[in-house]
């Protein structure tokens, strides 16, 4: 199997305050892959893959060291442009976080942030992220709709649509089902595996069972180590570290 | 058992009575100036000047002037008061500096009002010169409601979910992008309504432009924001207090401060009713 | 930390380690019966075989409700596979030990054909392997395992050798084929269980290591990514 790392962390450390969260972490999400990233709550795995999108830098107190390369070229480093950046790495949140807008505007909404006037191509843009969600025939006759009228599965679909119109490298999820029913998160885990064939994915979940049906590669972290990294079948068949073993089979603790 | 459920009905008929207590005095109260002063407003006093050293006539140009003030008032304090609440909220450091700004600005709002027409005396009156007039008032109202603003602005920056900021942040928008296209539009009601129960209470103030503007009788409406004014509350505050023939205007009196209450009170259910429809339109 | 999930796993163990028992004991039964030349043996081997058999289907059904109902994956997931794999062989070998039985309790019919030497030594191997396979089972004990599977050849060895010898009585006696078959056909069975005995110790080895040595797959994967 051929894999090019997409987005690849060397040495990562990140501080909140005086606490470290993130500990010296070596870690490669290869390209049109899904990695999904496990472990307990307030391992820091949510903070990780903020690391890639910079989103980290809004919080105050919080310090970054090491490199993330993107592509082969460091991304923390001062002059990197966040807001590029952020068009290259899209972001999809633990809540559905439609804006109180209509279902168009909402998946509009990246590209006007963009700069692009283009009503046309705006339209286009649209039908096109809303096909690759999935989303498109539920929602093409009530695009004036406000997104709020949506099922919470509908408004996740919503946000990754929003977070596709953009056309971006790879899409980062942070527990995008944590808030959704099982059958609308079937639905998601079904295009999060469509999705890698033109994106590189990373998905962040504290459902071990999703991270087994949606990713390539897992990596285990506890209390801001990376513990194992590994091919997905091999983690939860044969993992080789008897945390990752514990922490899989529910005897942690 | 018996005796916790006692005491809890105990409780609940004392908070009552507390309640009902409040009712009452408010309701009197308007019900006493409602009666007294509901002869003589008409629409020649709401219309008409003071004639005959004020014992005769109508209220016009104080209704004008408190008008006046108040837009100057609200041109000053609005975007002032939004901006630094703006400011507070998104981007500054949440530390030690900022929570004293913060305290500083609560407790200007408990700083008596006659200190703020004594500041602006000397700040607008005499240091920069803006003379007694509408300006000086109106800017010396802003100062009052300024706090009133940015702690309304506030509160309401902060009732924008995160989750906005944050998903605007992800798409590739600047800051200021997101707090402008994810943030204000969803904030502006409240931020509103907050300003305007601010300028309400800044339209009622009679120490504040008492020194810097308000003038106890002018034969002619202001034809600038340079000129003195008559205002509704500093009217009111001579018909009863300084007039020459207090029990004669007394019912002129009553009149006015019925149609004082009522300015500031129709304002105030402005300023709620937008907030109650643009709550129930947002849904988060 | 104990789950309810342990308790669950520690009955399918009870269950599979009352099936090896049998199992065990079945073949013990028809190796003595072939050497002691008594029915009775044989009988006691046929009437296992029905709780055998019941044993192998609960343990299917257990296994099936714990893959459904608990999504197991890691050691959780490779005990249950292996289990379920474990009693598929426990019930070929308690087949092969009817087998065995059945052509003893026709043998007894008629005169020996010759004293049985190689017969009993390659019988006493097999029973052995079985024996440590389950042992290696219980123990989790790879190394048990692995030495389980180096015997098989031993065994293969021996039957060879039968074969040859008996196919060397029929030549010269055309006669003593029906007897030479029976003891071939029991050269035969013995080899499966070896067979079937290595194969639950490759289970075992994957049970313990997550790592399968089958048919030496490792070695012949490698040779196919190096052409």
């Amino acid at each position: 199997m051929d894999i090019t790392p997409k987005i690849e962390t060397r040495d990562l450390n990140f501080y909140y305050g005086r606490s470290q969260v993130l500990k010296s972490i070596n870690l490669v999400c290869a390209e049109h892959h899904v990695t999904a990233i496990i472990g307990p709550s307030g391992c820091g795995k949510s903070t990780f893959i903020r690391t890639f999108n910079r989103m980290n830098d809004v919080i105050p107190g919080a310090r970054v060291e090491g490199q993330i390369l993107l592509d082969g070229e460091n991304i923390n480093l001062p002059a990197v442009d966040v807001v590029e950046l952020r068009r290259r790495v899209g972001m999809v949140f633990q809540k559905p976080n439609p804006f109180p807008k209509s279902i168009f505007d909402n998946v509009a909404s990246g590209l006007r942030i963009n700069g692009i006037k283009d009503r046309a191509m705006i339209e286009d843009a649209v039908e096109k992220s809303l096909k690759e969600a999935v989303l498109w025939d539920e929602v093409k006759d009530r695009l004036r709709e406000n997104a709020f009228a949506l099922s919470g599965g509908q408004q996740q679909r919503l946000c990754i649509a929003r977070a596709l119109a953009v056309k971006p490298e790879a899409i980062l999820f942070d527990e995008p089902c944590s808030a959704i029913d099982p059958v609308a998160t079937a639905k998601i885990e079904d295009l999060i595996i469509k999705l890698k064939k033109n994106y590189t994915v990373v998905i962040v979940t504290h459902n071990m069972q999703q991270a087994a049906r949606v990713s390539d590669y897992t990596a285990f972290l506890m209390l801001g180590d990376l513990i194992e990294f590994d091919k997905t079948e091999k983690i939860f068949t044969n993992p080789a570290k008897r945390l990752t073993e514990d922490y899989i089979t529910g005897r942690f603790g | 058992m018996k005796k916790k459920k006692i005491i809890q009905l105990l409780g609940f008929l004392v908070l009552r009575a507390c309640l009902y207590t409040v009712l009452a005095i408010i309701f009197l109260f308007l019900y006493d100036i409602g009666k007294k002063g509901g002869g003589a407003v008409s629409w020649e006093f709401l219309t008409q000047p003071p004639r005959r050293g004020m014992t005769e006539g109508g209220i016009f140009p104080a209704i004008m002037g408190t008008f006046l003030v108040t837009m100057v008032t609200a041109v000053l304090a609005i975007p002032l008061g939004m901006f630094a609440a703006i400011y507070l909220n998104e981007y500054a450091k949440q530390n030690r500096l900022t929570r004293v700004i913060r305290l500083s600005i609560r407790n200007l709002s408990g700083v008596p009002s006659i200190v703020y027409g004594l500041f602006g005396v000397i700040l607008f009156v005499n240091i920069f010169r803006f003379g007694t007039s509408i300006l000086s008032a109106g800017m010396t109202l802003g100062l009052l409601t300024l706090p009133w603003t940015i702690t309304a602005s506030e509160e309401a920056l902060k009732t924008v979910p995160n989750s906005y900021r944050e998903g605007a942040l992800a798409l590739g928008a600047t800051k200021w992008q997101a707090i402008r296209t994810n943030v204000l539009p969803y904030a502006i009601p409240g931020m509103l309504t907050g300003t305007v129960l601010g300028l309400a209470r800044a339209a009622g103030e009679t120490a504040p432009i008492m020194f810097t503007g308000a003038a106890f009788y002018l034969p002619s409406l202001p034809r600038s924001l340079g000129d003195q004014f008559m205002a509704l509350p500093y009217h009111l505050y001579i018909m009863a207090t300084q007039h020459h023939a207090i029990e004669q205007v007394r019912p002129l009196a009553y009149g006015t401060a019925l149609v004082l209450i009522v300015l500031v009170l129709s304002i105030n259910m402005g300023a709620i009713v937008t907030r109650y429809r643009m709550r129930r339109k947002r849904r988060w | 930390m104990e789950r309810h999930f342990d308790e669950e796993l520690t009955r399918l163990n009870e269950k599979l380690l009352s099936m090896a028992r049998l199992v065990e004991e079945s073949v013990a039964l028809a190796v003595k019966g072939l050497k002691e030349r008594h029915e009775e043996f044989g009988r006691d081997v046929l009437e296992r075989e029905q709780d055998v058999n019941l044993l192998e289907i609960e343990i299917d059904e257990l296994c099936m409700k714990l893959l459904a109902l608990r999504q197991p994956v890691a050691s959780d997931l490779r005990f249950i596979t292996s289990a379920m794999k474990i009693a598929g062989e426990l019930e070929r070998v308690g087949d092969l030990a009817v087998n065995i039985a059945e052509v003893s309790l026709e043998l007894l019919k008629v005169p020996l054909l010759k004293p049985l030497i190689d017969i009993p030594r390659m019988a006493s191997i097999a029973q052995s392997m079985v024996k440590d396979s389950l042992n290696a089972f219980v123990n989790r004990d790879e190394k048990l395992a692995r030495s389980v599977c180096e015997r098989d050849d031993e065994v293969d060895c021996l039957n060879d050798q039968i074969f040859r010898e008996l196919l060397t009585y029929m030549i010269s006696d055309p006669s003593t084929i029906n007897r030479a078959v029976g003891l071939i056909l029991i050269g035969r069975h013995l080899e499966r269980i070896a067979d079937h005995a290595t194969n639950i110790g490759e289970d075992v080895i994957y049970l313990v290591l997550g790592k399968t040595i089958k048919h030496h797959i490792e070695e012949i994967r490698r040779e196919q990514e190096t052409p």
